[in-house]
């Protein structure tokens, strides 16, 4: 199941080249960009890791691609999603956030049912890869 | 070659289209001297238009090499000179921003080790699009400590220059003798650079040249006498240790104007005109102390 969160994703993956138009997009605008990955892809965890500094002063595109391909060398089989912060109203706020990678198979969610008293029903979403220790979600044999 | 391919180009066009021959003829305007240099400018301006054409035509494929190192002696306006190349660079298009990161070892070289390699990425990413200048490059590069950390910005920076040439120009700069040293050191840096541009000293009329453009932008000007007393100063100013060019002279006329200033403040009774008030006579530059040390016959400084 392939994972929708952020800008761009119910598109077909963006190539680097695309990715790369999209950020200097962001940083022609005065935006600051960062990168964060995460095993774990639940929709309400906004927590994610982040990869080293967020980027500002940044003027061209490559600075931020050759941080993009060091963290894919490093966390290639897990979800990397690449944010601009605007700054302009005296705080950082999100302009643009997408996925730019994705582990090779993306087990999904699960809703599980939790009967309450009388027919009260509680949902929660599970995600199958969680069922992994942290750091062993994706690997080859997932 | 293929049909949608144009089988001419119109050089002139081009040039113009650039827009390079504005920044050219700033140069030649704006920079008093150094006569050499925008030739070399010239030449390699020249070089890009054409190897431009020439991808138009589908005669070059590779991208050039256009690392740079500037030589010569400080105070010969190698800064000034890579800000105008950055620009020029831009407007051909062979870098896609055309901003100026200037360094020394002391931004890209860490303190203890790991902390190296992320501070030069930092200042890499920075540049990424633009021009990467390193002032008194041969720091990076001291054979004597083994255990320096300034080995391995090298190594990141050969990297860079080589894998990623369309995203980055890097300039070296320093004094020749040890920029060659450092190259003899370093064949690795030699063999990437394609342009060596030289920067000679500046001679004393094209000092005076330098000095009126600058006080004229801070709105002073030099007396008759002052002018004589400066053309003095410069020739044994010199001789001296640590002489460096325009940096020297800035300095010079900036410790003119503080005696100006205070000549001023203790000798005006009553209005002081404008006039007098943007004039720096014989006196404020004789009253250096480099005419002291030649008086007494000391060569020391």
């Amino acid at each position: 199941m392939k994972l929708t969160q952020g800008t761009f994703s119910f598109l077909p993956e963006l190539t680097d080249d695309q990715i790369r138009a999209q950020v200097q997009y962001c940083l022609d605008q005065g935006w600051a960009v960062n990168l964060e990955f995460t095993d774990d892809p639940h929709p309400r965890n906004t927590y994610w890791d982040m990869w080293g500094h967020p980027m500002f002063d940044i003027a061209d595109a490559a600075g931020v691609m050759i941080e993009l391909a060091d963290c894919r060398e490093v966390y290639g089989d897990r979800y990397i999603r690449l944010s601009a912060f605007d700054s302009s109203p005296g705080w950082e706020s999100i302009r643009l956030s997408f996925i730019v990678n994705r582990p090779t198979s993306e087990p999904g969610f699960r809703l599980d049912r939790r009967e309450g008293a009388g027919r009260l029903i509680r949902y929660s979403t599970h995600s199958y890869a969680t069922e992994r220790p942290a750091g062993e979600r994706y690997g080859d044999d997932a | 070659m293929t049909p949608d391919r144009p089988t001419s180009v119109d050089l002139r066009a081009i040039y113009e289209e650039s827009g390079v021959g504005k920044i050219l003829d700033e140069l030649d305007r704006e920079l008093v001297g150094l006569g050499p240099v925008k030739r070399r400018i010239r030449e390699i301006a020249a070089l890009l238009l054409v190897d431009r054409a020439r991808r138009e035509l589908g005669l070059a494929h590779e991208p050039p090499t256009l690392h740079m190192s500037f030589t010569g002696n400080p105070g010969t306006g190698k800064t000034t000179v890579a800000g105008r190349m950055a620009g020029i660079l831009h407007r051909l298009g062979y870098i896609r921003k055309g901003h100026l990161v200037s360094v020394t070892r002391d931004d890209l070289v860490g303190q203890y080790i790991g902390h190296t390699a992320p501070k030069t990425k930092e200042i890499l990413k920075k540049a990424m699009g633009g021009v990467l200048f390193i002032d008194e490059a041969y720091y990076l590069y001291r054979p004597e400590n083994e255990r320096d950390y300034g080995q391995e910005s090298i190594e990141i920076l050969l990297q860079i220059m080589e894998n990623q040439r369309d995203d980055l120009v890097v300039i070296l700069a320093g004094y020749e003798d040890r920029m060659e040293r450092f190259f003899s050191a370093n064949p690795g840096f030699r063999s990437r650079i394609a342009h060596h541009v030289e920067f000679p000293d500046y001679s004393d009329d094209e000092l005076l040249a330098i000095s009126e453009v600058m006080l004229e932008r801070l709105n002073y000007r030099l007396s008759a006498d002052a002018e004589v007393a400066l053309r003095r100063y410069l020739a044994l100013r010199r001789e001296q240790p640590h002489f460096s060019n325009a940096r020297s002279l800035r300095n010079a006329l900036d410790r003119a104007r503080l005696r100006q200033a205070k000549r001023l403040f203790e000798e005006s009774e009553g209005p002081v005109d404008a006039e007098a008030l943007s004039t720096i006579s014989a006196e404020d530059i004789l009253a250096s102390r480099v005419f002291e040390t030649s008086q007494a016959g000391s060569t020391g400084s």
